[in-house]
């Protein structure tokens, strides 16, 4: 990491305060853990996922609504990351009926159009990474019996929700590389706080944390792209169009978060047909958690996984207790995959 | 389910599908999203090109985030 010692070298003096910069991005997660990245920065800097894990903040009322369509006997079609995900009974692992992982929405489809007499419901999770993929198999006709279940959430909003709360003290945010993609990053520059989009390789990590600090130090906020081999400005136009044809913004909880306006996706009247909430009357409803598990902590970046007292102990990957472990992007999982391997 | 993976793009089919080439693995995803040619490079998300790379891009990256990836699927 020749590069990167460099750029290390100049993080450590430039990093003069305490500083805390959260990311948004699991795969940011796992290049930061697996790179052994928080064991080497300056120890006044201080890294943390937040929101990052589009199944993690799915909440507890989602879940449940997916087991509903279960039990009434639906095909339901999803991602892998959402099957052990528990919910208020069990999870759509453990539910007993005809749970199928796919690998995105259109193989769903495929399903409803095998199966002509069966209702199939795809359980569609996601940020904008995710979005613009069920807007074009929205847009390719898919037949009657199918429909989604959208669990659909915008990033920016909820970076307003946490700038705004303030609990977690955030004096920079790494975007989340995938998204930008998508999106680009037009619409994080009204955000007042020093922003970077970030690659993925420990170098490119690294770079952006030394930029972001730089923005500090000079006492500006922009958006730098230390990323521009795959994030443009303006990103990618069309999948934002198709997003946005399809499904309109609404106010919807997070899991670990309130009720955030116009950060959730739901179809447009002309797709209500496959808008499986309409279409089976099923209402989402709150669901208070009782249990030791600070997956919501953890998500708002205000507590880290190793705070959990269940942690590694009662709560593993292969004993899940909360989504953070269930995930392949929840950051506990990560944080137990990577830790009990440097041991 | 966030992770997107780059490949290039090696036969387009009618309609909005191709074939890509992740390097050892070849696979049948949706180009709904891009306009791509035969041998441009793209980053595959849930079995979607969701954005064209560069070509040095692709390679580049492949590498890291196939490491990356092995290591969270275990
Ligand atoms: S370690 Fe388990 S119980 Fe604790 S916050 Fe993470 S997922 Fe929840």
């Amino acid at each position: 990491m020749a590069v990167g010692q460099d750029i290390l070298n100049t993080l450590h003096a430039l990093v003069d305060r305490d500083l805390c910069l959260m990311h948004i991005c699991g795969t940011h997660e796992a290049s930061i853990a697996r790179a052994g990245i928080r064991s080497v920065l300056p120890p006044h800097l201080k890294i943390v996922m937040g929101p990052g894990c589009p199944v993690c903040i799915t909440p507890q009322g989602e879940i449940d609504a997916a087991l509903t369509l279960v039990e009434r006997g639906y095909i339901v079609a999803t991602y892998g990351d959402l099957l052990r995900v528990p919910g208020s009974r069990g999870s759509l692992e453990s539910s007993g009926g005809d749970v199928r992982v796919v690998q995105g929405v259109h193989k769903a489809v495929e399903i409803a159009r095998r199966n002509p007499e069966a209702d199939v419901v795809f359980v569609s999770v996601g940020f904008e990474t995710t979005a613009p993929t069920v807007a074009a198999t929205m847009l390719s006709g898919p037949p009657d019996n199918f429909s989604i279940l959208s669990c659909h959430r915008l990033v920016p909003p909820a970076m307003q929700w946490l700038l705004e709360q303030g609990e977690a003290q955030l004096h920079g945010f790494v975007l989340p590389g995938h998204v930008c993609t998508v999106t680009g990053y037009e619409e994080y520059e009204r955000f007042p706080v020093p922003q970077v989009v970030a690659g993925f390789e420990p170098e490119d990590i690294l770079l952006g944390l030394m930029m972001i600090v730089r923005q500090i130090r000079e006492g500006v906020h922009r958006v730098d792209n230390a990323y521009p081999r795959a994030v443009r400005r303006e990103g990618n136009v069309k999948a934002k169009r198709l997003i946005y044809e399809v499904f309109e913004p609404f106010d919807v909880e997070w899991r670990g978060f309130p009720v955030i306006a116009k950060s959730g996706l739901r179809l447009r009247q002309e797709f209500e047909q496959y808008d499986a909430q309409k279409k089976y009357d099923i209402a989402i409803r709150h669901v208070d958690k009782h249990s030791a598990c600070i997956c919501d902590r953890v998500l708002r970046g205000v507590a880290q996984p190793q705070d959990c007292r269940l942690f590694g102990k009662i709560c593993t990957p292969r004993t899940p207790v909360g989504p953070c472990m269930v995930s392949h992007e929840g950051a506990c999982k990560i944080r137990h995959l990577y830790e009990a391997r440097r041991k | 389910m966030c992770i997107a993976i780059p490949a290039e793009v090696v036969e387009i089919r009618d309609g909005n599908t191709g074939i890509v080439d992740y390097g050892d693995l070849m696979q049948e995803v949706r180009l709904d999203l891009v306009d791509v040619e035969v041998g441009d490079f793209v980053l595959v998300h849930v079995g979607f090109a969701i954005q064209k790379l560069s070509r040095e891009e692709g390679l580049e990256t492949r590498e890291v985030f196939r490491q990356v990836y092995a290591a969270m699927e275990e």
